[in-house]
C-alpha cells in the first residue's frame, strides 16, 4: 500500500479543523493523512487527491466539485470489511474518522486508469441520449448480458455480501415547529418560537449547524457569524422544549406534516458503530415526525456555469472553493480563475487571495460590476475581466488552463477573440437555487421567480419557508426572515413568539446577478467540447439540444430521455442549468418549460436505516398455536399461512433416513384413511356472533340457508362478494338460539371479520348483532380416521353414539377432563371429531391424546396431507382454487345456494347476470392424468389441441395437484371452461420443457363419491 | 402518510391503523331483484375519481374497528372532516369551503327524522 503523508494543500492555519488530531485513511489502496473535523472531501482534496471517480456514461476522470450534498462526483464505496460495505456515499458529506477505507464507485480497473473511458474518447460522439436503450435493447433477452457489463463498467455501487452488525432504530416524534436546516434563518426560527415555548425540532444535515455561517465572511454583532451561531446553538440546547438534531436529513416530506429525519449517530466514529459498554448502539436513527407546522430553512445550492469540459477535474462551485478554505483550511488548488454572474461568488476569490495563492483572474459576465466585493478584488490588484466568460477548460487529469472571451449571453455568442489563461483552478458560479425538494414533496408546484432567477418554493397549508430556501439571500433579511416565519407558524397554532434581537449585519452593498446559464461557445453546442449539466448522469448541454430536436419537449421527457436529475442526484446541481438549456433550444421562457418533480429521498439512504429493527424474527409477528412447542419437538416441518407457522409435515425417521416430503405425506394420508390421524387446525378463524338478529344476518351474508338450523347443528357456508364471487367458506354452528360460532379459512379471518362489520355498520345497523374474534380463545384439535371414535371416547364423557351424534351435529362436553366442544365436521372424509378446547387447555388434551393413541398408532398430520385429503374429496380450499373470479355455481355447489331465501343476500343479484350465467365460465373439476404416475403442475394450462399452432387456445388451468397414496395416482382440481359439460373428455397440458401431459376431465370427488366413509 | 382522525375514538391516529373502503355513501339497492342489470352493474363496480373534493369510507381496522367517512382533496391529499357513519359531509364539491350553517341544520333535521333519531 503506498503512503502519502504529507497534506500540500492544508493551510498552517485558520478552518474549524483540529490540527492537533491527526487521522489516517486509504483511498483506493493509497494511505493519506487528514484531521479531526475533515470531511472525507477536504482531507482528500488537501492531500492533493484530483481525480475521484470515473463518470458514470463517458468515463472521464471525474474530482471534487461541491463541499455538501449537491456533490455529484465524489460518490464512494466505504467499507474495509465485507459486511461493512455502504455505497454511494458522498465524500462531502462523510466526516473523517481514524481508519476510514474508501473506494471510488466508478473505474475499472481503477480511477487513474479506466478501460472504460477508451469507450468514452472514442465513442463519445456516437453515445447521445438513448444509446444504451438504442443500441444494446436488441434482442431483447441479451440485454441481461449487455447490462452485466455496462453495470461494471460504470460501477453503481454494490451492496455488502454479509450481514450487517449494525442496528438501526425508528422513533415517533411530535412537535409544533420542526425547523429544517440550521443556518442563519433556521437559527433565528428556532429561536423564536424555542423563546415563546413552543415544543421545537431543529435539524441540520450538516456535522455541525450553523450552515453558512460557518464559512461566512460577514461579521454578526461585529464578530465572526459563527459565533453567534454557537451561542444561539448552546441556548437552545439548554432548553427542554428544544430537539436539537445535527447529522439529520430531512429525506422525505410525506402528507400532513409527516417527515422523515434520519439521524447518522455513529458514522462519524466508524464503519461500525462502537461498542459502549459492550452493547453496540444504533448506527442511525429515522425520527418519523408528525410536525404541527414545517418550517423549511433549507439554504440554496450553488448553480455551477455550463461549458467546456466543465467536468475536468479543478472545476469547483466557488461557494465550495470558499468552504474549504474557510472551514476546513483546505485550499483546493494554486492558481485559480473565477469565472461569475454575481457578485456573492468574489468572496471565493477573496478567500483565495487571503489564503496566498494566486488568483490568475475573476471573469465577469456583466458589463459593469461594483458590488462591494467587487471593489475589493479590485483594490488588492486582482484583474477582473468583464462582460465575459470561462468558455472552456483545458486539462484532462486536472484543469491547465482556461479559455476566456467576451460573451453575449442573451443571443448566446462569443463576441471577442479568446484568452487561454494558465490556471489550475476554474471556480464558476451561476447564481444560487433555493432548495426545494421537500417543499415539492407535497406535490407543490415551484414559482419561477425572476428577481433571484431561481424556483421557489410554494407551499402547502402548514408549510413554511425562510431565507435562502425562498431566495432571500441576504444575511440580515434571512435572519429577519427566519424569526417572522416562526411567529407566524407559531400563530397558526395559537402559539405566542419569543422575542429576539437580531444581530447586527454591516449592510454590503451587493450588485445584481445577470442571468446566464449555458455558456456560449465560439462552435455550436453539438459539435464544441462537452458542457455537462449533470455531472453524476453525463448529461451534457448537447444532449438535452438533441432531446427537444429529437421531439422530446416537456421537460419530463428531456428529463427521462437523457437521464437529467436521476437517482442520487435528483438534479441538485443541473436541473435549473438544464431547464435553461431546454428554454433556449425550444424558444421559451424557463417558466414555460417548466420544472421536474423532485421525490423522496434528498439524499441516499440505506436499507437498514429504512428497515431499522423490522428485520429477522421482527419483520413480521409470527403466530404459533398452543401445540407449537410439541410440533417442535416432533420435527416437525413447518409451513408460513398468514402469519401463522403451520406443522406442513412430520417427517419420520427411517432406517436412519428422514422422509422427504412425499414419502411423509403418502404415510400420512394412509394413516388417516386406514387408522386415525391428528392435526392442529387451531388457526382457522373463528368468529363468535350474538344477538336476536344473528341468524337473520347469516342468512344475508352466506349464499345458503340458515333459517332452520338448530342448537347443536353445524352448516357449511358459502360467503360471496355482492358480485357473486366466492370469497371464503367454512362452517357455522349454531349454539343457541341467538348465539353461533362461525370458522373462516385461515388466511381470510381478519378480512371476514372486517366484511362482517362493514355490512353491519353501514347498510344494517337496524339488526341487533355483534360479532368477536375468537381464533385465539380456541384451540381446534382434528381427529379424523376409521378409529377416530374408538380414540376419542376413551377420554371423554361426551356420547359418541353414531345415532346421538352424527354428522354435522356439535356437543358440548369433557375431553381429557376439561371443558370442550366437539363438532362432527370433516375435512377428509373420513369419520372425524374437531375438538375446541381452551387454548391454554390444548396442549394437555394434544398430549392426552397422544397418551391413549399409541395402540391406534395415532398419527400427527399437517398442512400438505390436510390437502391431499381434502383434495381427494374434492373439496375446495378458497384462495387456492378460487381466485375472484369463481361463483359457486362455477364450484358445482348449487345445493349451497338458497335462490328462494327471502333477504336478497350478498351476491345473489349478480348470479343472474349474463356474464355470471354464460355456459363457457370457468367450472371446477377433476382431472386424472392418464399416465398414474404424473402428477400435474399447478398452475399450468390446459388446451383441447396440443397441435394447435401457437398461440393454442387455453381452456382453464390447473388448481390444486397432488399424488393420491390410496388412489395410486396423480389427482388434480382444476377450473376448465365448460368443464361441467366435458366429463370424460381428454384436455392436454403442454409443459415449458416440451412435455405434454394428457388427461380426463373427471368428477372432482375422486374417493368415497358418495360420502359415506364420514357418516359411519 | 395520513394522519386521521377517527370520529368515534376522537383523536388522530397514524394512517397505519387505518383501511380505506372505497367511495363513500354507496348505497346497496333496496330491492336488487327489481335492478337492471346495468344498474347493478354500476352499483357493483363504477364509482368516481374526482379531482378535488371526495367522500370516502374507512375503517379504523387495528383501533376501534368502526367505519366512518372522509372528505379529502385528492389534489392536496388535505382531509376537510371525517364523520360518523349516518352523518352527512359538511364539505362537498358544491360547497368546497363548507355548506351554509342554515342548510347543514336543515339537512341534519331531515337525517334525524329519516333515521327516527331524537336530536
Amino acid at each position: 500500500m503506498s503512503q502519502s503523508l504529507k497534506q500540500p494543500n492544508r493551510l498552517r492555519e485558520g478552518g474549524r479543523v483540529d490540527r492537533a488530531r491527526t487521522l489516517s485513511f486509504t483511498f483506493n489502496g493509497t494511505r493519506y493523512q487528514g484531521h479531526a473535523g475533515d470531511t472525507l472531501a477536504s482531507a482528500l482534496l488537501a492531500n492533493g487527491v484530483d481525480i475521484v471517480n470515473r463518470s458514470f456514461k463517458y468515463s472521464r476522470p471525474r474530482g471534487i466539485v461541491a463541499a455538501g450534498a449537491e456533490e455529484p462526483n465524489a460518490l464512494v464505496q466505504l467499507g474495509s470489511t465485507e459486511a461493512a460495505q455502504v455505497p454511494n456515499v458522498r465524500a462531502t458529506q462523510q466526516v473523517l474518522f481514524d481508519g476510514l477505507t474508501a473506494q471510488s464507485t466508478n473505474g475499472w480497473p481503477n480511477v487513474q486508469r479506466d478501460v472504460m473511458s477508451l469507450v468514452g474518447k472514442l465513442g463519445g460522439r456516437f453515445m447521445p441520449p438513448g444509446f444504451y436503450y438504442k443500441t444494446f435493447m436488441a434482442p431483447a433477452s441479451m440485454w441481461m448480458t449487455y447490462e452485466k457489463y455496462i453495470r461494471k463498467g460504470a460501477g453503481l455501487g454494490r451492496s455488502p455480501m454479509e450481514n450487517d452488525p449494525d442496528s438501526y432504530d425508528h422513533l415517533h416524534q411530535h412537535c409544533d415547529l420542526l425547523v429544517i436546516g440550521a443556518g442563519p434563518a433556521g437559527l433565528s426560527a428556532a429561536q423564536t418560537a424555542a423563546r415563546g415555548g413552543a415544543r421545537v425540532i431543529l435539524c441540520d444535515e450538516q456535522e455541525e449547524m450553523g450552515g453558512s455561517l460557518l464559512d461566512s465572511r460577514e461579521l454578526l454583532d461585529h464578530q465572526p457569524a459563527a459565533q453567534w451561531a454557537e451561542r444561539v446553538i448552546d441556548e437552545l440546547a439548554a432548553l427542554d422544549n428544544v430537539t436539537l438534531l445535527a447529522r439529520t436529513t430531512a429525506n422525505g416530506y410525506h402528507d400532513h406534516h409527516f417527515v422523515t429525519l434520519h439521524e447518522r449517530r455513529t458514522e462519524h466514529l466508524g464503519e461500525t458503530a462502537p461498542l459502549v459498554d459492550g452493547v453496540r448502539p444504533a448506527r442511525s436513527r429515522m425520527h418519523r415526525v408528525r410536525a404541527g407546522q414545517v418550517l423549511l430553512a433549507t439554504g440554496a445550492h450553488e448553480r455551477p456555469l455550463v461549458y467546456g469540459n466543465n467536468d475536468v477535474p479543478g472545476n469547483l462551485l466557488a461557494g465550495a472553493v470558499s468552504t474549504y478554505i474557510r472551514r476546513y483550511g483546505v485550499v483546493p488548488g494554486n492558481r485559480l480563475v473565477l469565472s461569475t454572474s454575481n457578485d456573492h461568488a468574489y468572496r471565493a476569490a477573496l478567500d483565495w487571495d487571503e489564503a496566498g495563492r494566486e488568483v490568475v483572474a475573476i471573469v465577469d459576465a456583466r458589463q459593469a460590476p461594483d458590488g462591494e466585493w467587487v471593489e475589493q478584488a479590485r483594490a488588492r490588484g486582482i484583474r477582473i475581466i468583464t462582460g465575459s466568460a470561462v468558455l472552456e477548460a483545458k486539462g484532462d487529469k486536472r484543469v491547465s488552463g482556461a479559455r476566456v472571451a467576451t460573451i453575449d449571453a442573451e443571443a448566446f455568442k462569443v463576441t471577442g477573440q479568446a484568452e487561454t489563461l494558465a490556471c489550475d483552478t476554474i471556480a464558476s458560479s451561476g447564481g444560487y437555487s433555493p432548495v426545494i425538494h421537500l417543499a415539492s414533496h407535497t406535490g407543490a408546484r415551484p414559482i419561477w421567480n425572476d428577481e433571484i432567477l431561481g424556483f421557489v418554493p410554494s407551499l402547502v397549508k402548514g408549510v413554511h419557508a425562510a431565507g435562502s430556501a425562498r431566495g432571500i439571500h441576504d444575511l440580515a433579511e434571512g435572519l429577519a426572515d427566519g424569526s417572522a416565519a416562526a411567529a407566524r407558524a407559531l400563530a397558526a397554532l395559537d402559539l405566542s413568539a419569543g422575542t429576539l434581537e437580531l444581530p447586527q449585519v454591516d449592510a454590503r452593498r451587493e450588485g445584481a446577478t445577470c442571468a446566464l446559464y449555458q455558456v456560449p461557445h465560439e462552435k455550436p453546442t453539438l459539435r464544441g467540447p462537452k458542457q455537462f449539466v449533470d455531472l453524476q448522469n453525463d448529461v451534457t448541454a448537447a444532449a438535452i439540444e438533441l432531446a427537444t430536436r429529437e421531439g422530446f419537449e416537456s421537460i419530463e421527457h428531456v428529463k427521462r430521455y437523457t437521464a437529467m436529475g436521476f437517482g442520487t442526484d435528483q438534479g441538485k446541481l443541473g436541473n435549473i442549468n438544464g431547464m435553461a438549456i431546454a428554454a433556449r433550444c425550444l424558444n421559451r421562457t424557463i417558466p414555460e418549460v417548466g420544472t421536474t418533480v423532485f421525490r423522496p429521498n434528498y439524499t441516499p439512504v440505506t436499507f437498514g436505516a429504512i428497515a431499522g429493527r423490522h428485520c429477522r424474527e421482527l419483520f413480521d409477528p409470527e403466530r404459533y398455536t398452543a401445540m407449537h412447542q410439541w410440533h417442535v419437538e416432533h420435527g416437525a416441518e413447518f409451513e408460513d399461512v398468514g402469519q401463522w407457522k403451520r406443522p406442513w409435515y412430520f417427517p419420520k425417521n427411517v432406517n436412519g433416513k428422514l422422509e422427504t416430503l412425499d414419502e411423509a405425506v403418502a404415510r400420512e394420508c394412509l394413516a388417516v384413511r386406514q387408522g386415525v390421524g391428528v392435526l392442529d387446525a387451531s388457526t382457522l378463524g373463528k368468529i363468535d356472533i350474538q344477538g336476536p338478529d344473528a341468524r337473520e344476518f347469516l342468512g344475508r351474508v352466506y349464499t345458503n340457508k340458515w333459517a332452520k338450523l338448530a342448537p347443536g347443528r353445524v352448516r357449511y357456508g358459502l360467503m360471496c362478494k355482492d358480485d357473486g364471487m366466492l370469497m371464503d367458506d367454512g362452517t357455522t354452528s349454531c349454539l343457541g338460539e341467538n348465539h353461533f360460532l362461525m370458522t373462516t379459512t385461515t388466511g381470510g379471518a381478519a378480512g371476514v371479520m372486517e366484511w362482517l362489520e362493514l355490512w353491519h355498520q353501514t347498510e344494517w345497523p337496524e339488526l341487533d348483532v355483534t360479532f368477536t374474534s375468537v381464533t385465539d380463545h380456541w384451540a381446534t384439535i382434528t381427529v379424523t380416521g376409521p378409529e377416530a371414535r374408538k380414540l376419542l371416547a376413551e377420554i371423554t364423557d361426551i356420547d359418541l353414539d353414531k345415532e346421538q351424534f352424527k354428522f354435522m351435529d356439535w356437543r358440548e362436553g369433557k375431553v381429557a377432563e376439561v371443558p370442550a366442544r366437539v363438532f362432527r365436521i370433516s375435512f377428509t372424509g373420513e369419520l372425524a371429531y374437531e375438538i375446541n378446547v381452551q387454548a391454554n387447555y390444548a396442549m394437555h388434551v394434544w398430549k392426552t391424546l397422544f397418551a391413549h393413541g399409541e395402540k391406534y398408532d395415532l398419527t400427527p398430520y399437517g398442512t400438505e396431507t390436510m390437502h391431499v385429503l381434502r383434495a381427494e374429496k374434492g373439496l375446495i380450499i378458497a384462495g387456492q382454487d378460487t381466485d375472484g373470479s369463481v361463483t359457486p355455481e362455477d364450484l358445482g355447489m348449487h345445493w349451497a345456494i338458497g335462490y328462494d331465501k327471502p333477504f336478497p343476500w350478498i351476491g345473489k343479484r349478480a348470479l343472474s347476470r349474463p356474464d355470471t350465467r354464460r355456459v363457457d365460465r370457468k367450472q371446477l373439476v377433476g382431472l386424472k392424468p392418464r399416465d398414474p404416475a404424473v402428477v400435474l403442475e399447478e398452475g399450468a394450462q390446459i388446451v383441447l389441441d396440443p397441435d394447435h399452432a401457437i398461440p393454442m387456445p387455453m381452456v382453464g388451468h390447473v388448481t390444486s395437484s397432488y399424488y393420491s397414496a390410496i388412489l395410486g395416482h396423480g389427482i388434480a382440481l382444476a377450473v376448465v371452461k365448460g368443464g361441467h359439460n366435458r366429463m370424460g373428455e381428454t384436455v392436454y397440458l403442454p409443459m415449458v420443457d416440451g412435455q405434454v401431459h394428457e388427461a380426463e376431465i373427471v368428477s372432482n370427488v375422486f374417493y368415497d363419491p358418495k360420502g359415506e366413509r364420514q357418516h359411519v | 402518510m395520513f394522519y386521521i382522525h377517527c370520529p368515534y375514538c376522537e383523536e388522530h391516529r397514524e394512517e397505519e391503523e387505518f383501511h380505506a373502503k372505497g367511495q363513500a355513501h354507496i348505497a346497496r339497492p333496496a330491492d336488487p331483484e327489481s335492478c337492471s342489470d346495468q344498474e347493478w352493474g354500476d352499483y357493483l363496480f363504477f364509482r368516481d375519481n374526482p379531482r378535488g373534493i371526495h367522500h370516502e369510507l374507512w375503517v379504523h381496522a387495528v383501533g376501534c374497528r368502526k367505519f366512518f367517512n372522509i372528505t379529502r382533496n385528492t389534489v392536496s391529499y388535505a382531509i376537510l372532516e371525517t364523520y360518523k357513519m349516518g352523518e352527512q359531509p359538511h364539505f362537498t364539491a358544491e360547497h368546497p369551503d363548507g355548506k351554509p350553517a342554515e342548510k347543514v341544520a336543515a339537512e341534519a333535521e331531515a337525517v334525524s327524522r329519516q333515521e327516527g333519531v331524537n336530536v
